[in-house]
This record gives C-alpha cells, sequence and structure tokens, in this order.
C-alpha cells in the first residue's frame, strides 16, 4: 500500500529568538512502529512533536508524512495535519463545547463529513473508550483521565495515520496513569503509528519498538527497548536512566 | 432564568430577605425609611424648596411634557426614536467592532496594513469627543454633495457617530477577551486540521465573547445614554423634546421626565449585567474547586 515511512524527518533546525531548541533532528518512523520519545525536561520532546505537524514552524530541515513534504511551499499543511492526531500533556479540551461536539468539530469542518455521519463515528469511539455516558457533558464535568480519553478520541476522530501524544499522562493523579495508558497499548494493539513523548519508562520499555534519547535538541542514541535500557553505550543516556532509576520510575 | 438553591420559606420571601433573615429585614427596613424621611425632610425645609418643587415636580407639568400637548412634542414619543437609535446603532457596532478586533489580531507580514488601519483606527475614535464626531459627520457629510450619502436624514448621521465611536471601544472589549483565550487552544484546533479562520471561528472566538458580555453591556449602558446627544444635529429625541417643552413652558418638569425614562430603560441592563458577572464569578469558583 504506502512504501514511504509514515514519517521522516531530516536536519529539523528549530530555535525560539536565542534559544537553538532542535539542534538537527534526524529521524524516521516507519508504519505501525512505535516510537518513545525519552529526555531530560527541556530537552525539546514537546518542540519536536509541535514541529512535526507544523504548529511550529520550523528553521530549516525538511518534514516528510506518507513521502508528502510537509514543509514544502507548496503543500497545504492543513491537509497533511489532518492525517496526524496530536494529544497534549494538558488536554486541551474545547470547554465551551460537549464531548460530542468536541470530537465531531474536526471532521465536520476540516473534511465536511455530515453531521449524522460524524455523530456516529463519535459515538462508536465514544463507546469504545467507555465515555458514551459523556458524551453531552461538557469538560469540566470530567475527571483529567476522562478528559485525556476525549482528547484522544478527538484526535482518533480524525482517522489519523500517525499519532503524537506528547506526556499525555503527566497531568493525571497517578491513580489515572493506567487507564490512559491501557487505552495507548490499545492504540498499539491495532497498529497505530505513534510517536510518544513520556516520563514512564516502564511503559515505555514495554509498548515502544525503539527508544530515541534525545538531549539538549539532540537524538543522542536510539535503538529497541532493551538495548537502550540495559545497555546505553552514551554515558549521557546512562546518566539520565540512573536519574530516573535514583527515582524510582523504572 | 431559573433559580437555583434550597427552595424560599415562604412565597413572598426574595432572595434579599432569605439571606438577611427576620430580623435583618425589619433593621434594613426602619432603617431605609429614616434615611429616606431625613432626605424628604432636608429638601423640604432648603430654602427655595418651593420653587424647586413646581419648577421640576409639578405634577400636571410632569404629565404634559410625557404626553405631549398641541405644538408641543411628547417626550415619551421622542423617547421612541432614542430606543431605535440605541438598536439600530448597537447592532452595527458589534459587527464592525468584531471585524475591527480579528483584522486587529491576524498574524504575517501581509496584514501589517490592515493591522495599521485597525490600530489607527481605534486610536483615532476613542479618542476624539463623541460631539466632535457628531459635528463632522452631521454637517460635514451632507455638505460633500456625494449622492444619497449625502441627503440621508439627520437621525442617520447620528447613528453613523455612534457606531464609528463606539465601535473603537467595543472592538478593544473583543480583542481583550480575544487575548484572554489561552493559546493552548488555537494550538489544539489548528492540529486537529482546522484552519486559522475556523479555529477563531469555532474554538477562539466563542470562549473571547462569553468571556466579554459584561463589560459590552457596560458599554451599552453609555450607549443608551448617548444617543441624546444625536439631537445636535436637530433629530428631536427625549432631551431635545425635554428641552422644546422647558423652554416654551418655562418648567423643567420636561427634564425629569426624559431622565426618568432613561434611568427606568438603563436599569434592566444594569440589573442583567449584574446577574451575568455573578453568574461568571460562580461558574469560576466552581471551576476553581474542580
Ligand atoms: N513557545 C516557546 N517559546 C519560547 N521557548 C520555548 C517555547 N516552547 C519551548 N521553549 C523552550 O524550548 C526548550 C525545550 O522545551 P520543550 O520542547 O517543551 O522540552 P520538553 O518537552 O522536552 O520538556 C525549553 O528551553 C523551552 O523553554
Ligand atoms: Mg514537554
Amino acid at each position: 500500500m504506502n512504501e514511504h515511512p509514515a514519517l521522516l524527518l531530516e536536519g529539523v533546525y528549530k530555535s525560539f529568538g536565542e534559544n537553538e531548541v532542535l539542534k538537527g533532528i534526524d529521524l524516521m518512523v516507519e508504519p505501525h512502529e512505535v516510537v518513545c520519545l525519552i529526555g531530560a525536561s527541556g530537552s525539546g520532546k514537546s518542540t519536536l512533536l509541535k514541529c512535526v505537524n507544523l504548529v511550529e514552524p520550523i528553521d530549516s530541515g525538511r518534514v516528510v508524512v506518507e513521502g508528502e513534504e510537509i514543509t514544502a511551499q507548496s503543500v497545504d499543511a492543513n491537509r497533511i495535519r489532518r492525517r496526524i492526531g496530536i494529544v497534549y500533556q494538558s488536554f486541551n479540551l474545547f470547554p465551551h463545547m460537549t464531548v460530542l461536539r468536541n470530537v465531531t468539530l474536526a471532521p465536520r469542518e476540516a473534511l465536511g463529513t455530515n453531521r449524522a455521519e460524524a455523530e456516529k463515528n463519535a459515538g462508536d469511539l465514544l463507546e469504545r473508550f467507555g465515555l458514551l455516558d459523556k458524551r453531552d457533558e461538557y469538560p469540566d464535568r470530567l475527571s483529567g483521565g476522562q478528559q485525556q480519553r476525549v482528547a484522544i478520541v478527538r484526535a482518533l476522530a480524525m482517522r489519523p495515520h500517525l499519532m503524537l501524544l506528547d506526556e499525555v499522562t503527566s497531568a493525571l493523579d497517578p491513580e489515572l496513569v493506567a487507564e490512559i495508558l491501557a487505552v495507548i497499548r490499545e492504540l498499539a494493539r491495532e497498529g497505530m503509528t505513534m510517536l510518544i513523548a513520556t516520563h514512564e519508562m516502564g511503559f515505555a520499555r514495554d509498548i515502544a519498538d525503539r527508544i530515541c534519547f534525545l538531549e539538549a535538541g539532540r537524538i543522542l542514541e536510539q535503538g529497541p527497548p532493551e538495548s537502550i535500557f540495559t545497555a546505553p553505550e552514551h554515558p549521557r543516556t546512562r546518566q539520565f536512566l540512573g536519574r530516573i532509576i535514583e527515582a524510582g520510575r523504572l | 432564568m431559573a433559580e437555583g438553591g434550597p427552595a424560599a420559606p415562604g412565597p413572598s420571601a426574595g432572595r434579599g430577605s432569605r439571606a438577611l433573615g427576620n430580623r435583618g429585614v425589619l433593621v434594613s427596613s426602619a432603617s431605609t425609611v429614616l434615611f429616606f424621611a431625613m432626605i424628604a425632610v432636608v429638601v423640604v425645609l432648603a430654602p427655595g424648596s418651593g420653587v424647586v418643587a413646581e419648577r421640576f415636580f409639578d405634577p400636571s407639568h410632569l404629565w404634559q411634557s410625557l404626553v405631549g400637548s398641541e405644538g408641543l412634542p411628547s417626550v415619551l414619543g421622542a423617547f421612541w426614536l432614542n430606543v431605535q437609535i440605541f438598536m439600530f446603532s448597537e447592532v452595527f457596532i458589534l459587527i464592525l467592532a468584531l471585524v475591527i478586533a480579528v483584522v486587529r489580531g491576524i498574524p504575517g507580514p501581509v496584514f501589517f496594513p490592515f493591522r495599521l488601519v485597525a490600530v489607527a483606527y481605534t486610536d483615532l475614535f476613542r479618542g476624539v469627543p463623541l460631539i466632535l464626531v457628531l459635528y463632522m459627520i452631521g454637517f460635514g457629510v451632507p455638505g460633500l454633495d456625494l449622492g444619497f450619502i449625502s441627503y440621508l436624514p439627520d437621525v442617520a448621521y447620528g447613528v453613523i457617530s455612534l457606531v464609528l465611536v463606539y465601535s473603537a471601544y467595543v472592538a478593544e472589549v473583543y480583542r481583550a477577551g480575544i487575548e484572554s483565550v489561552h493559546e493552548s487552544q488555537n494550538v489544539a484546533a489548528r492540529s486537529l486540521g482546522l484552519t486559522r479562520w475556523q479555529s477563531l471561528r469555532f474554538v477562539v472566538l466563542p470562549q473571547a465573547i462569553r468571556r466579554v458580555i459584561p463589560p459590552l453591556l457596560n458599554d451599552f449602558i453609555g450607549l443608551q445614554k448617548d444617543t441624546a446627544l444625536v439631537s445636535v444635529l436637530g433629530s428631536i429625541e427625549a432631551a431635545r423634546a425635554a428641552q422644546i417643552y422647558g423652554a416654551s413652558e418655562f418648567n423643567y418638569a420636561s427634564y425629569v421626565v426624559a431622565a426618568l425614562l432613561f434611568v427606568l430603560i438603563t436599569i434592566p441592563l444594569a440589573r442583567f449585567t449584574d446577574r451575568l458577572i455573578a453568574r461568571d464569578k460562580r461558574r469560576r469558583e466552581a471551576g476553581a474547586l474542580a
């Protein structure tokens, strides 16, 4: 069907003013692959994810989604963005809309899906993620875990080919983390291609086909979870994982 | 609107009495009666109070000026013109101001001149006194001989002036609302593949407008009063009608009537604004607890 990689980043640079945050990122994600980005706070994980769909414009380099260069001048970035689902740490649901409207807004307005069909799809997804009884609630009536599940459903409603998850459990109470991780595992089992920034090392080790260690805007080391977690090559990676273990998070 | 909270103790017990309790009601009633009685005594005993009562509060003049008489306009009838001016202006202000606020927020170098015009507009019309704008538009434009634009009824120039001036204020209110919506909302919308315009229309503006309804209503209370200034262009609205009556009858009861009409129509809007503010406050507190 598609021999192109799901995602290809080549020499991506990004600065905020003087602060160079991404310093030449090269990264390839194959279809159905799950790649986890780990690295200290401020290493540029969130920025990297935002640059993939050009919500943050990049300074130089190329971003290619399924063979189409989203960074090319002539390409309508909105069209390609619709194939990429992003879920953020802070949910960012639309507070003035019901759950159902949150989920159907983009399919209806960006894809032109008619209302009945959009609502049926949304209903199916909400049911799958145990949210059907919340469809007419407003986000402020939901728990953090429920809000984050709605945010995931909202992204899935666009039928994305690629999902980007940015520390989707970091804003949640510990007892709510598991329900979200279960949802992501489910997506992985179904073959969803995902690029996941996370601090949940146990989870990353479990779910990832590949781990990328990000340090100060560069990918220092990448490989299968067994080798990264048990035999990291780079001293910086060792140091980072050492601190994680000390904190009891691995 | 439905009143929330526990059932009232009696059918006639209002919100205030419930909060105060029986003793509280007694005390507040007594203090209110005493307070106004003292004011009445002072007013009646003041030197010249008889003249004041005759010139301002004579019942037959109050009534005559309200309903009008042969050769003299009715203040109430003229007040209908204020109401019409207000309603027309309000619609145009809401639209024009929104356009200005949105244009001011469009990013990108291509739109620089548009932003510049929007900024210049708000600076200009917030700075110039309304009465000068009325003179310039109301006396200036008819003198230009620009086809039908120069032959509109006087009141139309009044409406145009009010729209020009008030849109500058209201645009700033909108802009504050737009800026109060966190950028992450826009990022979330754009990430879903919505265009900049769709994000603004479906995500940012609805939240922004909801937040600025109380300050918008405040501006409209101001607008209601400023409709009286349109009289400088010759329209006989309530203030002008009152003036005509006063000048002809050497009595100022007509001004009192006009003033009361303005107050009467402002009170519901003011209470409605208070209510919305209280509701927002409750919502915010509920949100903070969640
Ligand atoms: N919108 C922004 N404006 C300015 N600086 C930013 C912005 N977003 C991120 N940064 C900076 O970029 C660096 C990387 O941040 P981020 O990508 O959020 O890292 P991480 O997600 O790995 O914690 C930090 O130094 C941060 O201050
Ligand atoms: Mg981050």
